[in-house]
């Protein structure tokens, strides 16, 4: 997913004269070629994420169409009032592009891990968050990002699905849209927690259905998807990071929902990030398990 | 003849000054940015009312947001707002609050208050007008002694020195109100960044204009304001 997100970038800046990159050493070496080709619109500013961000604000209060690069905690997390202010509050807007997601690389440990960039972001106003499975869907979903003057939040993974899912034709539309029928419950599997949801309920009566984008929320596709008065919610990120909105899809009727993500809890741990899909759960068998309880448990 | 068509002189701004803080007794010197700011509007800066959205304007971004007394007379005197707003500032419906929104007034460009955010913002605005070929307009950025404590000073500090982003000059005022001080002295911390620098007194117009002006080619500009110290 990273490397097509340089290439299509680095397209992108070739044929859109707005088009702006701005780094904060993170990924340079696979940007170089497009710096040198376009060195005042491809900006490493160092090592300086609040820097990044405020040139990001920069730029784009003069007319161009930034995106800002980096590790999501260093992205999100690290400059997060100049998420908020030099972007959002300016009026300003960007595009920004993050990896690492919440545990991509496990043997670098809880520094370069970012389960909660999603729960934070969502707390500012104005911005289209996705979180694709596929590499075909985070193009897809690039390329409009940067057509727009959207303030909009990528957030790359390692972990892609198997296949896309861009219901209509090319563009990823943002939508909640039904993978499979079932009738007991409905399972909403957020980008690349698809295939192991799919897995996790080969042999269970549920419906699942897929979304790359979890603001704005599809409350319409939601209700429309939902077989019953359950729902989970599987998030590769913190557990029920998205819990309120589909409370609020559902706020006039009566339903259940289980909402599953990474526990949050710090596990100290290396490793693998099959074992620490584990150890949150989030592997076939742990989400099995969940949702199991969760369909035997219902009082319906 | 609108309000908008009154433009107003040095002389009249402590009239202008008063009806924002609602104190007659203060004079102007009591205000650390005041002077600062009429010679950027008056003499040195490119914008008018009638080009706040020019491409090919000046900028000018007020960092230190906290007490915009000064600033919004100087935008009244000039014409950018209408005086009946310095009479109401801080209500519900007024457009002027303690920190500037540049969504809510004419001519502001950035909306400040948290300190450390005007110059990495100022510093891509450079950038941006750079990439795209407007090499005649300056950005204009104004902090504070004690706002340079922020560390996001000093990331931009250190980038705009080692890129030579000479369409970027920064003024600081300095009220000596920075909690452990800058021995060495504040412009040391532009010069060895590489950029020039000037030490002028804020309250000697001629000195600061010329100061303004006279930056060296190919690095950003520094100039730092001396006024009296903050009163307690």
């Amino acid at each position: 997913m990273r490397e097509r997100f340089v290439s299509v970038t680095s397209e992108l800046l070739e044929s859109n004269p707005r088009t702006a990159l701005v780094l904060a050493d993170i990924s340079a070496a696979a940007f170089e070629p497009a710096r040198v080709r376009h060195p005042d619109r491809v900006i490493n500013v160092g090592i300086r994420e609040q820097l990044m961000l405020g040139v990001a604000s920069g730029l784009s209060l003069t007319g161009l169409r930034p995106i800002a690069h980096s590790y999501a905690p260093f992205l999100v997390e690290r400059a997060f009032e100049q998420v908020k202010l030099d972007l959002g509050h300016q009026q300003a807007s960007a595009i920004l592009v993050s990896v690492g997601a919440s545990y991509d690389w496990t043997q670098g440990g809880y520094t370069h891990h970012s389960p909660g960039d999603v729960a934070v972001l969502s707390t500012l106003p104005g911005w289209t968050i996705h979180v694709p499975g596929h590499p075909d869907e985070m193009e897809a979903l690039l390329r409009q990002a940067v057509a727009s003057d959207d303030l909009v939040y990528i957030r790359l993974t390692q972990r892609a699905n198997s296949a896309a899912h861009l219901p209509d034709g090319h563009q990823a539309n943002g939508r909640i849209h039904l993978v499979r029928p079932g009738s007991k419950a409905l399972v909403v599997a957020v980008g690349p927690m698809l295939d192991p949801v799919l897995t996790a309920v080969s042999d269970l009566d549920v419906a699942v259905a897929y979304t790359t984008t979890v603001r704005p929320f599809d409350h319409v596709g939601l209700r429309q998807a939902a077989p019953s008065s359950d729902i989970v919610l599987v998030e590769p990120y913190v557990a029920g990071t998205s819990a309120a909105e589909v409370n609020l899809a559902l706020a006039d009727r009566p339903h259940r929902l289980l909402s599953l993500g990474t526990n949050n809890r710090e596990l100290r741990r290396y490793g693998t990030p099959r074992e620490h899909d584990v150890a949150h759960g989030l592997d076939p068998a742990g989400l099995r398990r969940s949702i199991v309880d969760f369909l035997t448990s219902s009082v319906s | 003849m609108s309000a908008l068509d009154v433009q107003h002189g040095y002389a009249q701004l402590h009239a202008l000054l008063s009806r924002v803080t609602g104190d007659e007794k203060h004079l102007p010197s009591a205000t650390s940015t005041l002077d600062v700011l009429w010679v950027l509007y008056d003499r040195v800066l490119n914008v008018s009312p009638d080009t706040v959205d020019a491409p090919d304007r000046d900028r000018f971004l007020l960092s230190k947001g906290h007490g915009p007394a000064a600033y919004y007379a100087v935008l009244a005197a000039k014409g950018f707002i209408p005086t009946e707003w310095l009479d109401d500032v801080a209500s519900f419906l007024s457009p002027l609050g303690h920190h500037p929104d540049r969504v809510l007034v004419p001519g502001v460009e950035i909306s400040s208050g948290s300190l450390g955010h005007g110059l990495p913002i100022g510093v891509g605005i450079a950038l941006g007008l750079r990439a795209q070929g407007l090499t005649s307009p300056k950005v204009y950025v104004l902090v504070g002694d004690a706002e340079l404590d922020e560390g996001s000073n000093h990331e931009a500090i250190a980038y705009a020195g080692a890129i030579g982003l000479d369409n970027l000059i920064v003024t600081v005022i300095d009220n000596q109100s920075a909690t452990h001080g800058w021995p060495g002295g504040i412009s040391s911390r532009f010069s060895v960044a590489g950029w020039s620098t000037a030490t002028v007194d804020g309250r000697d117009h001629d000195a600061i204009e010329h100061a303004l002006r006279t930056p060296l080619p190919g690095r950003p500009h520094a100039v730092v304001a001396v006024v009296e110290p903050k009163e307690e």
